[in-house]
């Protein structure tokens, strides 16, 4: 028993040799935001607000795709989602489609607080936010010039893709091209649990590179990208698709729930079998404390730290 | 191969007790009507992700159901419709959401499913891509029902969200009375109130499983609200073993992900269809929530559960069963 903490940036191909101009600026923020919620959990704030916290840092920080820092859509414009829920009492609330809202995270905080639904999208997610005096900025404040380079990258491969007329190429989707391969399919998230066992999971994300308008990915929909119930708290990352697919984070919870397995068994056993390799990563909490961050990918940036007195930032197989 | 084909349909659980007799007929005729259209399908030997396309487009098309034609209205007096599909071979999935102008919400689930990269698109993206594929698109007003119009004034006089068939009622005899802490509306337990979604599920003699699900969500509902019946997991789920369509109170339905517990419960617990749905109904509604779930599994068994006053629905296997019915 104990708390605990985890959080990640992403998972995907990213390649061992990320230049260090590109991996210390991000170890730094899982550094800065694990302190963050380690600090919340011990001055005894709510798991609820504690990763609500640390995923709003995460949105702000520019080194990972959420909120300003987003990819952009085939128009070149910023979709953001969000999601998050409460182990105890599996209240939760998630956004799509935002444009101008700074922290998603905390927009769907507030559809689950302030609004009989458990989900809104798009304009009348906008307008919500409006209601509730939430900030919000300009569109371009979340756009970055490295996220421009990277939709002319994604675009350019897939005109490229469509020139080529060999049926092996014509195989290859969209969704597949990595022009740079580092956080391409990121994604943010923090679980936490404290040591009366409350847990709660958050994820933000802006989405896929050259993404369709209007794309809903795995992070907002509870049971796929984020969920939490009173066993345990989970927040996954990878391909939106394959994650709805295999209702990852729920299937965490089904495991421990129905086959009485520990959090680390269902997690590895989600991640080895319900998904297929190169597609998926998830950081998980207990109520009795442990943590788990399995991946099938390449690697994932990623923290943890428990009361125990264990810490560890990674981004690729130790 | 399958042990033989199979096919559950539904209209949306919680139904008015005092709904009118002839509403009742109509409702019948035309969940019989529906289920014959599934039966002929599943007989020709169409594909089970066929059949569920089929037959909820269908229900969409008919104003009965809030769904497609006849879908409950928004606060602004607008419709707002969202369905998924998802096949059990593979757990292919299309959903989408925010839709104004396509006329099957279920076809362009569908075609998400087998013509984009993603699984679920939403509100003027998936309308753009709804033109670009060339489905068939109408004028909002074409889904708007006088009866309709009626019950949204109904609910805004109330100042509350009200699902079709059913009027605020503060009287305990309902469905939220069990409810310990139930969240209020303006006075009024939100689950007073009981959808109305329309849904199919089918195996093939293959044993293929299928599910589809479509809706026009709450009459009164905020913009931009997202219910249970587009995600995969919670309104639908397809995978080896069964297919899986639920109806009720969208917010119970997705803190509970139902539609994939049933298969969960089935996966890792070992339980039989009945069995997992009975379960599930049991077990995974908190706080009073209530729903109801229609399945199909791969050995051609057919099941549902409800815990509301009723469901409309429709059942038939390939050895000769067959039932359409609406209370327990």
């Amino acid at each position: 028993m104990g708390w605990a903490i985890a959080l990640h940036g992403g998972a995907g191909d990213i390649p061992h040799s990320l230049p260090p101009e590109r991996r210390l600026p991000r170890e730094a923020c899982l550094r800065h935001c694990l302190q963050i919620g380690v600090d919340a959990l011990t001055s005894r704030k709510s798991p609820l607000d504690v990763v609500e916290l640390v995923v709003r840092e995460l949105e702000n920080n520019p080194h990972f795709n959420a909120g300003r820092g987003s990819v952009l859509t085939t128009s070149g414009t910023v979709e953001m989602e969000a999601c998050i829920m409460d182990g105890k009492s599996m209240r939760c609330g998630a956004v799509s489609g935002l444009t101008t809202v700074v922290n998603a995270i905390s927009l769907s905080r507030l559809v689950m607080e302030k609004t009989p639904h458990i989900y809104l999208g798009f304009k009348g997610a906008e307008a919500f936010a409006r209601e509730q005096g939430i900030e919000t900025v300009d569109a371009s404040h979340f756009i970055t010039q490295e996220n421009v380079e990277r939709l002319k990258q994604a675009k350019e491969a897939n005109r490229v893709q469509v020139d080529y007329t060999q049926p092996v190429e014509k195989d290859v989707k969209r969704d597949e091209l990595k022009p740079d391969g580092d956080s391409q399919i990121g994604t943010v998230g923090c679980v936490a649990v404290d040591s009366e066992g409350n847990l709660a999971a958050a994820t933000s994300t802006g989405g896929l590179v050259n993404k369709m308008v209007g794309r809903i990915g795995d992070t907002p929909i509870i049971g796929a990208g984020t969920y939490a119930n009173s066993l345990c708290a989970v927040s996954a990352t990878g391909k939106g698709e394959a994650i709805i697919r295999g209702t990852v984070a729920r299937d965490v919870a089904a495991l421990m729930e129905f086959k009485g397995m520990s959090l680390q068994e269902a997690a590895a056993l989600v991640v080895g079998d319900r998904v297929p390799k190169g597609h998926v990563g998830l950081v998980a909490v207990s109520a009795t404390g442990e943590v788990t961050m399995p991946f099938n990918t390449t690697g994932m940036f990623r923290a943890c730290a428990t009361e125990d007195g264990h810490s560890e930032i990674a981004i690729w197989d130790s | 191969m399958g042990r033989g084909w199979a096919i559950v349909i539904h209209g949306g659980a919680g139904v008015d007790p005092n709904l009118p007799l002839h509403h009742q007929e109509e409702a019948k005729k035309l969940i019989s009507r529906c289920l014959s259209i599934g039966v002929s399908a599943l007989r020709c030997s169409l594909p089970a992700i066929d059949v569920v396309e089929l037959v909820v487009r269908e229900l969409e098309s008919d104003p009965l159901f809030n769904s497609g034609r006849g879908s409950a209205l928004t606060e602004k007096g607008t419709v707002e419709m969202e369905a998924s599909i998802m096949d059990g071979p593979g757990r292919r999935c299309g959903a989408v959401s925010g839709l104004t102008t396509v006329k099957n919400p279920i076809s362009l689930a569908r075609l998400v499913m087998e013509k984009s990269p993603h699984s679920y698109l939403a509100f003027a993206g998936a309308e753009e891509f709804a033109r670009r594929q060339g489905v068939e698109m109408v004028e909002n007003e074409y889904f708007i029902t006088e009866l309709n119009k009626g019950m949204l004034k109904l609910a805004q006089e109330a100042n509350s969200i009200l699902f079709d068939y059913r009027v605020p009622n503060t009287g305990s005899e309902t469905c939220g009375a069990s409810m310990e802490k139930p969240l209020i509306m303006n006075g009024l337990p939100i689950s007073v109130y009981a959808p109305e979604t329309v849904g199919c599920v089918a195996v093939d003699s293959q044993g293929q499983c299928a599910a589809a699900t479509s809706t026009g969500g709450l009459m009164n509902k905020m913009t931009g609200r997202i219910g249970d019946s587009p995600l995969i997991g919670s309104g639908t789920y397809a995978g080896n073993l069964c297919g899986v369509s639920c109806t009720g109170e969208g917010e119970a339905i997705i803190r509970g992900t139902l539609a994939r517990d049933v298969a969960a419960v089935m996966e890792y617990k070992g339980l039989g269809l009945q069995e997992a749905v009975d379960f599930v109904v049991k077990e995974r509604l908190d706080n009073g929530g209530k729903a109801g779930i229609i399945a199909v599994s791969r050995d051609g068994e057919v099941a549902c559960g409800f815990n509301c006053t009723g469901m409309f629905r429709g059942l038939a296997t390939e050895d000769g069963f067959l039932e359409v019915a609406i209370w327990d």
